[in-house]
């Protein structure tokens, strides 16, 4: 088995979150999908740190964020496929 | 594994079992603070649980503060009890409810005494009770003697993805041992309470849960003054990689595993409906939750935590997990269970929870958790509004 850089909680979920010290700019990352076992891949786009979120797919403003295969918060600012997803382009739906 | 069936606890008057042998100097009120740490260095064996309340305080507020005295003092981790206050009154309501237990307890009012005087009287009792709990020794006690409460902090991804369910999966193979759980965090809920809500094992919890809720939620919108960005989530949780409350919600309730809870408790309520997982509507912040829970009887608590929070209680010993590798390894001396192999896939999930299943018994059996080892010792009521 290679190694995982990414875990996907949901089947249904858009992001994936980094369990590795980081990635890189254009890395060639492998994601397993809890849910099922099953195995992606993608490439990144940004260099992102442990415990952060990729974009698994393209995101445009007023989409829902899917992680645990429930709505985590709204897009504020389009994201690409690969792309770091946090406070900078994502908020919540609450408060 | 094969779980064990029993683990060593002390026995207590009232059936309950404790898995620490504590005696304690309770101050009433905030300027009954300085004869509780007094008498506490004088008499070793005894703790001081200082706080900063307890005056001029009413209705709900002044109900809950008297919960939390009471209910510190019934713990069965705890084997005696000295209470202190300024007057007679508030003192003897406290005493008179501990007593209950059968443990030993006495009251003392520092007002027409003063402080040296009664610092005096306070360790000669204090000395009496020291020297008795120091004989008690520890027996074979049933794992449903274990009220096991939990509660996570300074969280982030990692604890959704590792450290919350390790504890999800203690808790699934624990129930079934007539054991007591317990989680709280109303506002943490947030985003997952319609999720939460679903699992009230009656119509009364479900409908319990949910005013819970519905009413600290109405408290925040009428208070809060932004979004409550950097409290939640918190500036740690940000840097963790968590975004937005709902994110951490779902994360933080990963601890349940696939259990139902049964009832509601009020802050720092003893649970009264039997074995079984109960939510107690709590702050967040981990020291007045895990207080309010150590109230409400727990006797071992579990806290799993991601950017690496550092809380103790002084009666309730707190085990911390940690499944971020980075805070396993720059945090080393307040990390109890280490489960970030799930992370590289080198542990599953079951694996980890057994981890912490042995780890737990380990503690609730005598050994010092790294909180304790410290001296950690955060003792924090909750007030609900300012006193008259």
């Amino acid at each position: 088995m290679s190694n995982t850089d990414i875990i996907i909680h949901d089947e249904k979920d858009n992001v994936g979150v980094v369990v590795i010290e980081k990635i890189t700019p254009d890395q060639d990352c492998n994601c397993w999908v809890m849910e099922n076992d099953k195995s992606v891949s993608i490439q990144s786009k940004d260099e992102i740190p442990l415990g952060h979120k990729i974009a698994m797919t393209d995101l445009n403003e007023g989409d829902t964020i899917l992680k645990y295969g429930h709505d985590i918060g709204k897009v504020v600012k389009n994201i690409k496929k690969g792309e770091h997803v946090h406070v900078h382009n994502v908020k919540t739906k609450k408060w | 594994m094969e779980i064990p069936k029993s683990f060593l606890g002390y026995k207590r008057e009232n059936g309950r079992a404790g898995t620490r042998n504590h005696v304690i100097i309770l101050p009433v009120d905030d300027i009954s603070n300085a004869c509780a740490e007094a008498v506490a260095n004088n008499i070793k064996g005894t703790i001081a649980l200082p706080h900063s309340y307890g005056r001029l305080q009413f209705g709900a507020d002044l109900e809950l503060h008297f919960r939390t005295m009471i209910g510190t003092g019934k713990n069965p981790n705890v084997a005696a009890v000295i209470v202190v206050g300024i007057e007679p009154k508030w003192t003897k309501r406290i005493v008179d409810a501990i007593a209950s237990t059968g443990k030993p307890v006495e009251g003392f009012s520092i007002e027409g005494v003063g402080d040296i005087d009664t610092i005096a009287k306070v360790s000669k009792k204090a000395q009496e009770f020291s020297m008795w709990a120091s004989e008690k020794q520890r027996e074979e006690c049933p794992m449903s003697d274990l009220w096991i409460s939990v509660k996570c902090g300074e969280s982030d991804t990692t604890s959704g993805l590792a450290s919350n369910p390790t504890v999800g999966n203690l808790m699934d193979k624990l129930e079934p041992f007539g054991v007591h759980l317990c989680f709280g965090e109303t506002s943490e809920l947030t985003g997952a309470e319609t999720v939460c809500e679903k699992r009230g094992k009656t119509p009364e919890a479900q409908a319990k849960f949910k005013k819970t809720w519905n009413d600290y939620n109405d408290f925040i919108l009428k208070e809060a003054t932004d979004d409550l960005s950097e409290s939640q989530p918190t500036a740690g949780n940000i840097a963790g990689g968590l975004t937005t409350i709902e994110e951490k919600a779902f994360g933080n309730f990963q601890k349940i595993g696939g259990c139902q809870f049964i009832d509601v408790l009020e802050p720092a309520e003893e649970p009264t409906k039997g074995a079984g997982l109960y939510f107690m509507d709590t702050s967040s912040a981990a020291a007045e939750c895990v207080t309010l829970q150590a109230a409400g009887g727990f006797n071992i608590h579990l806290f799993p935590t991601g950017q690496g929070n550092i809380i103790g209680n002084p009666i309730e010993p707190v085990i911390k997990l940690t499944a971020n590798p980075l805070t396993a390894k720059t945090m080393s001396e307040h990390i109890d269970v280490d489960v970030s192999k799930i992370l590289s896939r080198e542990m599953n999930l079951s694996q980890a929870g057994d981890e912490l299943i042995k780890s737990t018994l380990r503690v609730a059996n005598g050994r010092l958790t790294c909180a304790e080892a410290l001296g950690h010792k955060e003792f924090v009521m909750t007030k609900l509004y300012r006193s008259a």
